[in-house]
């Protein structure tokens, strides 16, 4: 369970986040959505402890995220950021491997190494795996650094626009796979998503921000509305339902 | 060590072994602290030089000489200066570090300090080599220079001892220096706790700085160019490849570079010129091998 109280964040005189309150219980896919500087990556990671904490507190699984050891937290939760791009020379197969790092500190065995090769396998990067990073395509580097996310194998995962770069097969299969890993393996999801019709169709739940506060909160059907939506992105925007899920025609 | 070996056998050899050391100390020291510090700023052209160690030094240098004379400097006690000055390096960088801890971390702001003290400390330099009388203005310059045939044998010991356990140090962090190269946000989500362990590699590289650099001068330059040749051959910038590779190159280079300069130039220079002439010449023939691809 992830436990959000009174949460404020502020750079200066900008208020980033204002009492944000959220409470998302283990298991399920949650998504983030909002227009640009609705404070969607700032609340992810304050989650994920890459902020210090202004005000307020979060707790991961119980456990306080300012106070707890960063190794402990670590295995516990795995984020993705929206710019994580990597300063270093890498081959892709040994950025997948530093996602075991918590868990081995440096030293990979055999069920790493199997673990490492299942992640290269599902995102399919078998044949880019010991290729430089710099010389990939900024969607193939976007899957390897998803990769190595999932490869972390924690119970809950915070992901900030991972389908930048991806294209709509990959946007499809990563999502996907972030379902599977809800359904099957009982990890805890949430991801910040530009695109609200995958928010529709793979969400079990959305939150939706807008200045620094959540203004709408609930199951997709209750949230992706023609009232809620124009409140969050200010036009009007119409919304039909295919095959069963609601359609947002947030383009026309 | 043994190239054109002649004369009173036990003599020379001690003589030699006790330069080898010294410039396998400084090897190591050297291009253990460029990889960490590189790693640590996520830059590949800086050296330490630029936390401004060596301008310290080089003031040291003036203003004891200013104050105490050529002939004074040259009868301090060379054990006191040694640790005076490793003691006053590693305070710099300490004085530099804590307000940063206690606040957030910013490395980039450290830097600049760092190069500010550096320049307020080259002019001070300079203004002082102007008050002083120029032949004591020689000593300075002597001392202003890395030099390996004035090596004191028990100083050259601790060395020995500071650099091992410095290299060791690093050597244990390699896994956690490849994740702080992934950036600041990623070691975080990866479990590193950054800014202490930052704090800590610095301290590290401040320390093995200041011991190569009170042992036989500054020689900081050879760091870029050990690394950057080093990661060629290797092929990589994995740290448990790189920290040995870049030991090995500067050993190499400093050892091979003494010996050219001895029986090949019949010592009318010293190393520290030799090695920028040479890492000049290869840098430029790397940047031009890098153009053609």
């Amino acid at each position: 369970m992830i436990e959000i109280e009174q949460v404020s964040l502020r750079y200066r005189d900008a208020k980033i986040l204002q009492d944000v309150n959220l409470t998302l219980p283990k298991g399920g896919l949650t998504a983030l959505i909002g227009p640009n500087g609705a404070g969607k990556s700032s609340l992810l990671s304050l989650i994920a402890r890459l902020q210090p904490l202004q005000s307020g507190r979060i707790r991961v699984d119980g456990l306080p995220v300012d106070t707890t050891p960063s190794r402990q937290l670590a295995r516990t939760l795995a984020i993705l950021r929206q710019d994580a791009g990597v300063a270093s020379r890498l081959r892709v197969r040994e950025l997948v491997g530093f996602g075991r790092f918590p868990h081995n500190g440096g030293r990979i065995d055999d069920a790493d190494r199997a673990l490492i090769d299942k992640a290269l396998r599902q995102f399919e990067l078998e044949e880019f795996a010991d290729r430089f990073l710099d010389t990939l395509s900024g969607g193939q580097r976007q899957r390897a650094l998803v990769a190595m996310t999932f490869c972390q194998g924690t119970g809950y995962m915070l992901l900030d626009e991972p389908l930048n770069n991806l294209d709509m097969f990959f946007a499809r299969q990563l999502m996907r796979h972030l379902r599977a890993a809800v359904e099957q393996q009982n990890r805890t999801v949430i991801v910040v998503l530009h695109d609200v019709n995958h928010a529709a169709v793979y969400a079990d739940r959305i939150v939706a921000m807008k200045a620094g506060r959540i203004v709408a909160d609930g199951a997709p059907a209750d949230v992706l509305r023609p009232d809620v939506l124009a409140d969050v992105f200010g036009y009007a925007i119409e919304v039909t339902e295919v095959a069963g899920k609601p359609f947002v025609l947030h383009h026309l | 060590m043994f190239v054109g070996l002649r004369g009173n056998l036990a003599f020379a050899l001690e003589l030699r072994a006790v330069r080898l050391l010294a410039l396998v100390q400084v090897g190591v020291a050297i291009a253990v602290s460029t990889v960490v510090f590189q790693t640590v700023t996520a830059n590949w052209i800086l050296t330490p030089s630029i936390m401004g160690l060596d301008a310290l030094y080089l003031f040291c240098q003036t203003a004891l000489v200013f104050v105490f004379g050529g002939l004074g400097f040259a009868s301090l006690d060379p054990r006191l200066k040694f640790f005076g000055e490793v003691a006053l390096m590693t305070t710099l960088t300490l004085a530099l570090l804590l307000p940063m801890l206690r606040r957030r971390f910013d490395i980039g702001l450290l830097l600049l300090t760092g190069v500010v003290l550096g320049v307020l400390f080259r002019s001070l330099s300079t203004l002082l080599a102007r008050l002083i009388d120029p032949n004591e203005f020689a000593v300075v310059q002597a001392a202003s220079f890395a030099d390996f045939n004035a090596v004191r044998s028990d100083l050259l010991a601790v060395g020995l001892v500071l650099t091992s356990i410095g290299a060791v140090i690093a050597w244990r962090t390699r896994h956690t220096l490849d994740i702080l190269a992934l950036g600041a946000d990623s070691a975080v989500g990866l479990g590193v706790n950054r800014s202490r362990t930052v704090a800590a590699l610095l301290l590290l590289v401040a320390a093995l700085v200041a011991v190569s650099t009170a042992l036989v001068g500054p020689v900081t330059f050879l760091g870029l160019l050990v690394v950057a040749l080093a990661e060629r051959i290797v092929n990589s910038r994995r740290h448990p490849l790189l920290l040995p590779a870049a030991a090995l190159t500067a050993i190499i280079v400093l050892v091979g570079g003494q010996m050219l300069l001895q029986h090949g130039l019949g010592g009318v220079s010293t190393l520290g010129v030799v090695i920028e002439f040479v890492g000049g010449a290869v840098f430029l023939v790397m940047l031009l091998a890098a153009g053609k691809r």
